[in-house]
Order: C-alpha cells, then sequence, then structure tokens
C-alpha cells in the first residue's frame, strides 16, 4: 500500500518536473484587488493578458495575483517564488516603499522585474518601468478647457484621494491653466474618485458659486456624480464637464454623443497592465530587455477617435 | 439647586447648541450657507446616515452594536438594481419594477437584520464579532457582483425611480419626509411603548431584564432587524439618487451612523438614548462637510482634522455627570 503511494506520487513529481521543464519562460504578476472600477478594469486586463498571451506561446506561463494590502502583496511574492518558481515578475505595488525590499529580494535572486504605475522608491530593484502618464492626465483637460472657454472662464476642479499621483495631476493641470490668465480657479477639493462625495461636493460648489464655466471632475466616477448634482440643481452655466482616464460608460456618452456636456477625455487606461505583461513576456521569451522606462501616453479623446477607446466587455 | 438644574439641562441640550454655533459660524464664513437650497441639500444628504442611525439607537441602547451597517447598504443596492434591471428586461412595467426594488430593500435588509439577531441571541456570539464579520462578506459579495466595478440601474429604470430622491412634496425633497416620519416613529416607540421600555431595560441591565420576565432574545432580534429594515429605508432612497451601486458604496456610513448616535447623547454602553439627540448628530456631521466645501481657508488635507475635533468637543459640552 504505502509503495504504491509512493510510487504514485514519485509518477506525479516526475510529470510535475516535465511540465515545468517545457515552460520555458514563468511570470508572476502581482496586482491590486479590485475595489473600485479603475482596480476591476487591472484584474480584468491582466486575465486577458494571461488569457491571450498563454495561447500564443506555449512555452509561457503566466500566474495572476491579486491583494488587498501591501501585506498581503508581499506574501504573494513570496509565494510567487517558492511555489510557481517565476523567472520574471510583473508587478503594479500596492505601495511604492513597502514593497521595494520585497520586490528587490525577488530581484537579488535572478527574476526579471517589471513594475507598473507606481514606481518603486528604490529604482535599482526594477529592470523595466511602465506607467501611466500621470502628468499628460491634468495637463491634456486644461489645455482642451481653455480652448473651448477661448482662454476666459470660470472653472472648479475635483480632486482623488490625496496622494502623490493626485498631485502630480494636479500641478500639471495648474501649470497649464496659468498660461491662460483669463481663466479662473474657483476652487479644488477632494471627491476622493468616488461618485457620492463628488455629489456632495459639486452640490456644495453650485451653492457656493453663482456662475461656472466648466468643471475639471479628474476621474470618470467622480463626473458621473457631478453631471447628477448639476442636473439636480437645473444649472445651465455649465458648459464641459471633464472627467478622467476613460471608463466605458462615459466612452460610451461621448461617441453617442449623449450629453453635450461631455465633450472630451483623456485616457489613462487599465490596459497598462496588459502592455507591461506583453512587452515583458515577449522580450524575455526572446531574451532580450526592454528599455528602463516605458510611458503608455494619456491622449486626448474625441467624439471622433472614441470608439478605438471603448472596450466593452471590461467592468472599467 | 436650580442653577445645577439648568446646567443638566443645558448638557442635554449640547448636540442642539453645538448644531446652533455650527451653523452661525458657517452663515458668518459664507453667507449662502443660511438658504433654503442650502438647507435643503443638507438634509436630503443627512437622510441615509440619519435613518440608519435611527435603527442603531434601538441596537445601541439595547447594549449591541452593528457595525455591518454600510456594507448591508452597498449589497442591498446592488441586489435590487440587478433585481429591477432583470424585471424591467422581462417587461414589466418600470413604475411596477421600481416598486419592487423598493420594497425588496426593505425586505431584504430585514432578512439580513434578523439573520444578524439570530447569530447573536441563538448564537451566543458578540454583536461586535458578528457585524464585523458580515462588514466583509456584504461588501465582498457586492464587489463580486460587480466585477469590481459599478452596477448601474437601466435608463428608463432611474428615470421612473428618480422622483423618490429628487421629487419634493410641499417644497420639501421626500427622503426628508421619510427622515422625519420615521424618526417620530421611531421616537414614539422606543420612549412609549412597553418594547421601547424593554431595549432600554436589557441595555441597562440584562440579568435584571431577564429576571423581570422580558424575552431578552426577542426584544434584542427585534431590535437589529429594525436597524436592518431601516438601512433598507435609507437604500431605497439612496439608489435613485446616483442609480449605481459600486465598492464604495455606503463606505464608513457605519462609523457615522455610531458617531451620530453617541453624539445624541446615547451612551455606547447602551441603556438609555435619545432619538431626537440622534437625529441632531445626523444633521450635524452632514453640517461639517458642507461648511468644510463652502470655505476654503483651511487646508482641504485637514478636513477630517476638522470634522474630529468638532465631534469631540460637542461630546465635551454633552458629558453627564460619572462618578
Amino acid at each position: 500500500m504505502l509503495t504504491r503511494r509512493l510510487a504514485v506520487a514519485l509518477a506525479l513529481a516526475t510529470a510535475f518536473a516535465a511540465a515545468n521543464a517545457q515552460t520555458k519562460l514563468n511570470v508572476g504578476v502581482a496586482i491590486p484587488a479590485a475595489d473600485h472600477g479603475f482596480t476591476a478594469g487591472i484584474v480584468w486586463w491582466a486575465n486577458q493578458a494571461k488569457k491571450e498571451l498563454e495561447q500564443q506561446h506555449p512555452g509561457l506561463k503566466i500566474t495572476v495575483k491579486a491583494a488587498a494590502s501591501a501585506g498581503e502583496q508581499a506574501n504573494q511574492l513570496q509565494d510567487l517564488f517558492t511555489t510557481n518558481k517565476i523567472n520574471a515578475l510583473v508587478i503594479l505595488p500596492q505601495e511604492s516603499a513597502a514593497l521595494t525590499k520585497p520586490v528587490q529580494q525577488l530581484h537579488g535572486k535572478g527574476v526579471y522585474v517589471t513594475v507598473v504605475d507606481r514606481g518603486l522608491t528604490d529604482a535599482s530593484a526594477q529592470d523595466a518601468y511602465v506607467a501611466g502618464d500621470n502628468t499628460a492626465f491634468g495637463a491634456v483637460p486644461a489645455e482642451f478647457l481653455a480652448k473651448q472657454l477661448g482662454g476666459k472662464g470660470e472653472i472648479v476642479a475635483l480632486r482623488g484621494i490625496p496622494t502623490t499621483i493626485d498631485n502630480e495631476r494636479v500641478d500639471a493641470f495648474k501649470t497649464v491653466l496659468a498660461k491662460s490668465p483669463g481663466i479662473k480657479l474657483l476652487d479644488a477639493k477632494h471627491g476622493n474618485w468616488n461618485r457620492d462625495d463628488a455629489f456632495k461636493v459639486m452640490q456644495d460648489f453650485l451653492t457656493r458659486f453663482k456662475h461656472i464655466d466648466a468643471v475639471w471632475a479628474a476621474d470618470d466616477d467622480m463626473a458621473f456624480g457631478v453631471l447628477k448634482a448639476i442636473d439636480q440643481a437645473k444649472r445651465t452655466d455649465i458648459k464641459i464637464v471633464f472627467g478622467g482616464a476613460g471608463s466605458k460608460g462615459m466612452v460610451k456618452i461621448l461617441k453617442d454623443g449623449s450629453d453635450p456636456r461631455i465633450q472630451a477625455n483623456v485616457s489613462y487606461s487599465p490596459k497598462f497592465i496588459y502592455d507591461a505583461i506583453k512587452l515583458t513576456a515577449e522580450a524575455r521569451l526572446k531574451g532580450e530587455k526592454l528599455p528602463a522606462k516605458t510611458i503608455v501616453p494619456s491622449v486626448l479623446i474625441t467624439r471622433e477617435n472614441a470608439s478605438t477607446f471603448y472596450y466593452p466587455d471590461s467592468p472599467f | 439647586m436650580p442653577l445645577e438644574q439648568i446646567s443638566r439641562r443645558l448638557r442635554g441640550l449640547g448636540p442642539a447648541v453645538g448644531l446652533v454655533a455650527l451653523c452661525l459660524l458657517a452663515t458668518f464664513l459664507n453667507s449662502d450657507f443660511a438658504t433654503v437650497d442650502n438647507a435643503l441639500n443638507v438634509l436630503t444628504r443627512s437622510t441615509f446616515t440619519g435613518i440608519i442611525a435611527v435603527g442603531m439607537c434601538f441596537v445601541i441602547v439595547g447594549g449591541g452594536i452593528d457595525l455591518s451597517v454600510g456594507s448591508m447598504a452597498a449589497l442591498i443596492a446592488g441586489c435590487v438594481i440587478l433585481l429591477m434591471n432583470s424585471l424591467g428586461a422581462h417587461g414589466v412595467a418600470p413604475g411596477l419594477a421600481v416598486a419592487a426594488g423598493a420594497s425588496g430593500a426593505v425586505l431584504i435588509g430585514s432578512l439580513l437584520g434578523f439573520a444578524h439577531g439570530w447569530l447573536i441571541t441563538r448564537g451566543r456570539i458578540e454583536p461586535f464579532i458578528v457585524t464585523l464579520g458580515t462588514l466583509g462578506i456584504f461588501r465582498a459579495v457586492l464587489t463580486w457582483l460587480a466585477d469590481g466595478g459599478a452596477i448601474t440601474l437601466d435608463n428608463d429604470l432611474a428615470d421612473a425611480y428618480a422622483p423618490v430622491y429628487y421629487g419634493a412634496l410641499l417644497g420639501v425633497p421626500i427622503p426628508i419626509w421619510v427622515f422625519a416620519a420615521v424618526a417620530l416613529a421611531a421616537g414614539a416607540v422606543l420612549q412609549r411603548t412597553a418594547y421601547g421600555r424593554h431595549v432600554q431595560a436589557i441595555g441597562s441591565n440584562e440579568q435584571v431584564a431577564r429576571y423581570a420576565a422580558v424575552d431578552v432574545d426577542a426584544v434584542k432580534l427585534c431590535s437589529y432587524v429594525v436597524l436592518g429594515a431601516m438601512v433598507g429605508v435609507a437604500t431605497l432612497l439612496y439608489v435613485p439618487r446616483l442609480g449605481s451601486a459600486s465598492p464604495t458604496t455606503g463606505l464608513l456610513w457605519e462609523l457615522e451612523a455610531i458617531a451620530a448616535v453617541i453624539i445624541g447623547g446615547t451612551a455606547l454602553k447602551g441603556g438609555s438614548g435619545s432619538i431626537a439627540g440622534t437625529v441632531v448628530g445626523a444633521l450635524l456631521l452632514s453640517v461639517i462637510g458642507n461648511v468644510l466645501n463652502l470655505t476654503s481657508f483651511i487646508s482641504i488635507h485637514l478636513n477630517a482634522a476638522v470634522q474630529g475635533a468638532v465631534i469631540i468637543a460637542v461630546a465635551f459640552m454633552q458629558r453627564k455627570n460619572k462618578r
């Protein structure tokens, strides 16, 4: 009995070893768990990359792990290395500072590391960095609003959760806006990338300012709350509401032209995790390296090009 | 000693005095504060956590706690939106689908409340643990249902449902009427019925209540069902506002509701409490946020600090002499 079990175990072990030998590249993907629209998009695009790339490349294996906290993600990195035996890692860190050491450990053991969106505090722990363009995320709407308003008007803005990403975007927005002295930024308050909070902040902006020409909502979820607040107050002075990130709901409104206040958007798609996995896997299969820094540009989405940014199957 | 009596009276009025002081300060900072439109905005906004706080008052007075109400609201919102969408897709008239969704909200809330009450009384698990567990469960299930994104109500249904939040009766928005009705009824039940007195008796001393032949388990169970139903009522008012539910829906509502109850003069350890105080507490919390949005001389990064300071100051004004 015991010998038979042993034999089965041995057979299984050899089978596993054989399977592992056939795998040329074993990529681990560590991302934040879906807790709002954007991260839901990240999870969806990561799994999409796994599905497509594993089919195209027989020697490729991709393991996707989503974590709700920095601690959980650090544990997953250990698991990916010891049990999944990865030789390349694509990571969107939960927190830059907290994940730097754990990533460094894997890098030191010979794992090729691609970091996405949130850079590590010590860049020597990464081989490549793929990121969205937060400067353009703020600059593009500022340019658009300045142009549409003819260099003159009054704007209110919403901000996200207080973070460095939010600061980068708002600074870029203000820098570009400063070139049009006729445009006045009345105030900017945190709506926390959240529909309900944006609704409340906008209600109070409407109470406070009797005339507003345009709103930089800075996020499509917040733009949704902003539109509802304007509708409720029956205000007609607001000509433009500019969201951001190109969620499928807002891109559809833009594409169909169903709300005259939604005239443009700026791309910041969770699809960059897909791009990062694809770039890493294809380069490593050929034994090549990625450029040290790849910026996925944030570009203006208008009614004309909206359909190329519309992904109806993605949750975001 | 009339002086001592007056000072005790004033302490009972602490939250109301705090609210009035805050409103005067707000008017001084921005004259737009004291407009009818702004007042209606703030009142309407406070109805969600206000109605939940009224239910929470029963649970806390009875010596319990419920940490899950924010997640519960999110889950109920998601479920009823899915229900209404599927009814609408099967050709049910929008008005009827909305009615089904609205009553479904209260029903689901009551059932979830019943489950809490059952686990706490029959399962003999601490309410803190039961509701901490369901806090995670409810939000996770919603996130799963929404695939991490948002569940959105179909357009024609949203149009049919919108008047429940945006509509008004005699110039006063519907949610405010509902809040007022709920608060008045709850006040009467807590102060003037046998059930209300039993809740208070259990909160002040469960053992004594048991000896006095109060059916402790049934009364407790009932208070969790009442709270669940209140969460359902709050949700049925919330859904038509944005017509969507997402993993951020109702985030931290539990803390706002509990804070409203405690600011209103109810002891966290139970025994006695006041619905009127709870209502004032809920209004106070909304007014703080409103004032911060209407002014811009404090760094926005300090908003939470201002909220915290006001809450502590009001609690200080209404503290009781405990020796």
